[in-house]
């Protein structure tokens, strides 16, 4: 079905008002966002049940230390902004400049999983393990090595989608064709952000 | 459809920023916990909204899509409670264990 007959349909319905005007693909994002925040929600309030009702859970940032996760997140929320800016640079036609600030936001998520993943060896090397640790509740190391191992799969699937999106930009004629198509890849980077922002406050703040 | 607005990402990114470093500076004030725990989860909130407002664009769009968003917030917070009560009840069995373990052990 091309746009005209599309614009035609909907003025000839005008009761039906579309839940997003753009496009599906946008709608079908935040389905699954919802879903995916359902999931790390449960992650997230399993967490505070078992933390709430644990005699000895060791005080997360006097463990794990937040100086680095501190500067992850900075990382994250510069990447976030990278990823906007692609955006704004595709709807003035600068595909090259678009095409380079999604690489900014992908490079700034690999040096986030790789920061983890020397955060990850630091602490084992320390003694927190999945199944236990030498400052109390065995369940903190579980739940710890969980959200975070969750999360950071989400990074890393979220790289490799910014990059396939950097081949979209490059392959459709005009670059205005790919805009809907960044900002749904933006939707899920953005959303990864915002679930880091709960993870940092809940698990290594509070 | 070719008209996008934009909102001002940069000043987003800095109240972001100063959202980060003021939540960083919370843990070390001399007040009771709770507060601060009470304080933090604010500073969290606030700063998901400023992202899901503004990056994610949804102050712009339809009232369903933010619906969308709002649903797994709620069922996340009401889990919480749904799960407390088996915590609860862990705990005072394992507490319950250590009492019972205790005398038999002061036997030997």
């Amino acid at each position: 079905m091309t746009a005209a007959t599309a614009h035609g349909a909907a003025a000839i319905e005008p009761a039906e008002s579309p839940l997003t005007p753009e496009s599906w693909g946008k709608l079908g994002m935040w389905i699954f966002l919802a879903g995916d925040a359902v999931g790390f929600g449960t992650l997230l309030a399993g967490y505070g049940a078992m933390r709430a009702t644990s005699a000895d859970w060791p005080n997360p940032y006097e463990v794990l230390g937040i100086n680095l996760t501190a500067a992850m997140t900075f990382l994250l929320i510069c990447s976030s902004v990278t990823m906007v800016k692609a955006l704004e640079w595709l709807s003035r036609g600068d595909r090259n400049r678009a095409k380079m600030f999604l690489l900014l936001t992908a490079i700034g998520g690999a040096l986030f999983v790789s920061l983890q993943a020397y955060e990850w060896t630091h602490l084992i090397h320390r003694g927190l393990h999945i199944n236990g640790n030498p400052w109390g509740a065995s369940l903190f190391g579980t739940s710890f090595f969980l959200v975070t191992g969750f999360h950071g799969l989400h990074v890393t699937a979220g790289v490799i989608y910014l990059l396939a999106t950097i081949g979209v930009v490059s392959r459709r004629p005009r670059p205005m064709d790919s805009y809907n198509f960044v900002e749904i890849t933006g939707l899920y980077w953005h959303f990864v952000d915002l679930v880091w922002i709960m993870v940092f406050t809940f698990m290594y703040l509070l | 459809m070719a008209e996008h607005k934009h909102p001002n990402y940069m000043a987003i990114f800095y109240y972001l920023a100063i959202l980060t470093a003021v939540e960083l500076g919370v843990i070390f004030l001399p007040i009771s916990k709770f507060v601060i725990a009470v304080l933090l989860c604010v500073f969290a909130v606030w700063k998901a909204a400023l992202v899901a407002m503004y990056f994610m664009h949804l102050k712009i769009e339809t009232r369903t899509l933010g619906l969308i968003a709002v649903t797994p917030l709620v069922i996340a917070t009401l889990l919480v409670f749904v799960l407390l009560p088996d915590g609860f009840a862990v705990a005072k069995k394992t507490s319950d264990d250590k009492k019972v373990a205790a005398p038999a052990a002061a036997k030997h």
